[in-house]
């Protein structure tokens, strides 16, 4: 059945609203890191104005992003690296190989996300400071691989679940091993899948903020607390805090904007049989 | 007589034990303009050390649950901390900060503002020694009150606020008659509204630690504060802190502001503010007591136990507080951001006083203030517009958000109160204060 006109315009315009909806705060964010400090708490907003480069001079004086982009790049990239090998085998065993208990075992990973970040902060940071790992980007990356790895299984099972457990048997049947199976078979027919589930913990490793700042200091500290050091209760900062945000937010924007075909299609994978 | 205090500071400087082997300490802050021209000057501390400094700037609040969780967990992580008047006292007893007692002669303990000493000392012993502090005063658009033929007196009363805002509101022109703190914290609309229900002749607590919320001067605070607001403050009051009030002066919304005097500094700042010279500061409103009318607040530096680089860490404490620092931030950076109500000596130099109007205003409100006695009645807590035990940060910010409900009508004054007043009994006697 084919859509009429008229609902094919209205849907264009919803989806158009939303986007723009959605994208609204960025570019206000963009648009007020060239404001002075002045137009950028102006009453009405100002949309017209004298765009100034000054913030970003002075966010990258006061503050390391350099050294705070590279942080980010080894502690997400690192972190989303070992959780996908963590997952793999964890996820092909139960998508392959299910037996009564991996529906509850699938729950039991999930339930570990449900408890606030905060009720561990004590002992996580305890254990961090006695094994030395304190303000290192290892011991954030080992937490970021422990935070995101029930996601990551959860999707990769999700996506290994669409693969008929057939090809999986036949390539068994021609004596292909585990490892075997998982690279010759799973990787290029999943391949989508586990390049958007590797993105989605890219992407939520880059924005996470509680361990970061919590964690790290001077050494380790990410973006997320390049951001914050720009935050104040007193003092006008909006057009600086603004400027810091567009240069922590533009690495990932310009990654996703790149990587965004791999995104859709492994997000969209097996909606369609 | 300077020259010779410069002099053996310097001396003091180079002779730390640092000085030979470069040190690098750890140095948490928060951000704010006064901090940033810390991190700019300190440069020149590090070429007269020979020593390094890392700095970790965080927004107040992370800062203060951040270094709580180093200093309980003994971390480490950091050589010096920027703290408040209210955590002083409380890590003071618990040992949680070294005692700064052992700075030389030349950096003259007796110079500093005997209230803002008080307030970072324990047992007579000095904790944190302050950077800048601040009390709360009047900040007032002359040019209005001139146009309205008002006349602002030196010590205004509550009902002649209420007066001048009534006068002063045109909705039209989006020019309000008062701004106020309406944002829920206890260091935003509590630190203020403290202040008023302690000039109702209110307080926090009996001497027996009972709450108070819900006694008529809390009643006739809190509705005298609704109903100014409702009649002539800005819209969406209960999500106006320090910057949007500033925002708001600065950009002349508003005829009448009363907050921390560090806000002076920036709206006599043509960079920052459009109304820059149309301002008259004027002491905190009065209703039926002065004391406690006007906050005290001081930010500081201080050196954790847990440090292993005490003697760097005094040696950079000792030179930014120092008033060869306040010299240094006057010359380099201009009088008018030169950190203010830490030292006598900076409220007899003549070149600050041009250079700040407010001056004269603020020190008066500093020295108005006495958080040991902030009340009408005896209390057994000190602190103005905070009470200096641990679990004033929960209980000040549950009731700083019953107050944000009265002030948008989500409930009524009374409700407000009563709720506010069994969430802080319940804190209190988790807390052990109570029974």
């Amino acid at each position: 059945m084919k859509a009429s006109l008229a609902f094919r315009i209205w849907i264009s315009l919803l989806g158009w609203g939303a986007a723009l909806a959605m994208f609204f705060p960025v570019a206000w964010m963009v648009l007020t890191s060239f404001k002075t400090e002045i137009d950028a708490v102006a009453t009405p907003p100002l949309l017209f104005f004298h765009p100034t480069l000054q913030n970003y001079f002075q966010v990258n004086q006061l503050g390391d992003y350099a050294g705070a982009v590279w942080n980010s790049v080894v502690i997400s990239f690192g972190s989303t690296a070992i959780a996908i090998a963590l997952a793999m085998p964890a996820a092909y065993a139960m998508a392959f190989f299910p037996n009564r208990w991996t529906k509850d075992l699938l729950l039991w990973i999930l339930s570990t996300k449900m408890m606030p970040a905060v009720g561990v902060l004590m002992p996580i940071y305890l254990i961090c400071k006695s094994t030395g790992l304190l303000d290192t980007k290892t011991g954030l990356i080992a937490i970021m691989t422990l935070a995101n790895l029930p996601i990551i299984i959860w999707m990769l099972y999700t996506f290994f679940k669409e693969i008929p457990g057939d090809i999986i048997e036949a390539s068994r049947m021609d004596g292909a091993g585990a490892l075997a199976q998982i690279r010759v078979v799973l990787l290029p027919l999943a391949g989508p899948g586990i390049a958007s589930t590797g993105l989605l913990a890219v992407i939520l490793s880059w924005n996470e903020a509680f361990w970061s700042l919590n964690l790290t200091a001077v050494h380790a500290a990410p973006l997320t607390a390049f951001i914050v050091a720009f935050s104040s209760p007193q003092g006008l900062f909006w057009a600086k805090l603004s400027a810091a945000s567009t240069l922590a937010v533009a690495p990932i924007l310009v990654f996703g904007w790149m990587t965004q075909r791999q995104l859709v299609r492994g997000l969209t994978f097996g909606a369609v049989k | 007589m300077r020259l010779l205090k410069n002099a053996a500071f310097a001396a003091f400087l180079l002779a730390t034990p640092c000085a030979a082997s470069a040190t690098t300490i750890t140095i948490a802050t928060v951000n704010n303009s006064d901090m940033i021209i810390m991190q700019k000057l300190s440069q020149q501390w590090e070429k007269q050390t020979g020593n390094k400094i890392n700095w970790v700037v965080l927004e107040e609040n992370v800062l203060r649950q951040r270094v709580t969780t180093d200093i309980a967990t003994h971390g480490g992580q950091f050589d010096v901390i920027t703290i408040g008047s209210y955590e002083t006292p409380i890590w003071a007893k618990q040992g949680w900060l070294a005692p700064l007692d052992n700075f030389p002669a030349s950096y003259d303990y007796n110079d500093l503002l005997p209230q803002v000493r008080s307030a970072l000392s324990v047992g007579n012993k000095l904790y944190a020694a302050p950077f800048y502090a601040e009390s709360s005063f009047t900040m007032y658009r002359k040019d209005l009150f001139a146009k309205a033929g008002l006349t602002m007196p030196e010590q205004p009363t509550y009902a002649q606020i209420e007066q001048f805002a009534d006068k002063l509101t045109d909705k039209s022109k989006q020019q309000y008659g008062i701004c106020l703190r309406g944002k829920p914290g206890w260091g935003e609309n509590m630190a203020y509204l403290s202040t008023l229900v302690n000039t109702y002749g209110g307080s926090w607590f009996n001497m027996d630690w009972k709450p108070q919320l819900t006694t008529a001067p809390w009643e006739n605070a809190i509705n005298f504060y609704v109903n100014l607001m409702k009649k002539d403050g800005p819209p969406g009051a209960d999500s106006n802190g320090f910057n949007e009030n500033q925002a708001l002066f600065s950009t002349g919304h508003c005829a009448m502001w009363i907050d921390s005097t560090a806000a002076a500094g920036k709206l006599e700042d043509p960079t920052q503010s459009q109304v820059a010279g149309d301002i008259g500061f004027v002491k905190a409103p009065i209703a039926v007591t002065t004391h406690g009318a006007g906050w005290l607040w001081a930010w500081a530096l201080a050196v954790p136990s847990t440090t292993k680089h005490e003697k760097t860490a005094e040696s950079f404490i000792a030179w930014a507080t120092s008033q060869q620092y306040i010299d240094l931030v006057g010359k380099t950076e201009g009088w008018v951001v030169a950190p203010p109500g830490t030292r006598t000596s900076t409220y007899a130099n003549a070149d600050y006083l041009k250079a700040a109007p407010f001056a004269k205003a603020t020190i008066a409100a500093i020295n108005a203030a006495d958080p040991n006695h902030p009340t009408l009645n005896p209390v057994p807590y000190t602190g103005v517009q905070f009470v200096a035990i641990p679990p004033f940060q929960q209980i000040g910010t549950v009731v700083g958000q019953d107050m944000a409900g009265a002030l948008t009508g989500r409930s009524t004054v009374s409700a407000a109160l009563q709720s506010a007043q069994d969430s802080t009994t319940a804190a209190m006697k988790q807390a052990g204060y109570l029974k």
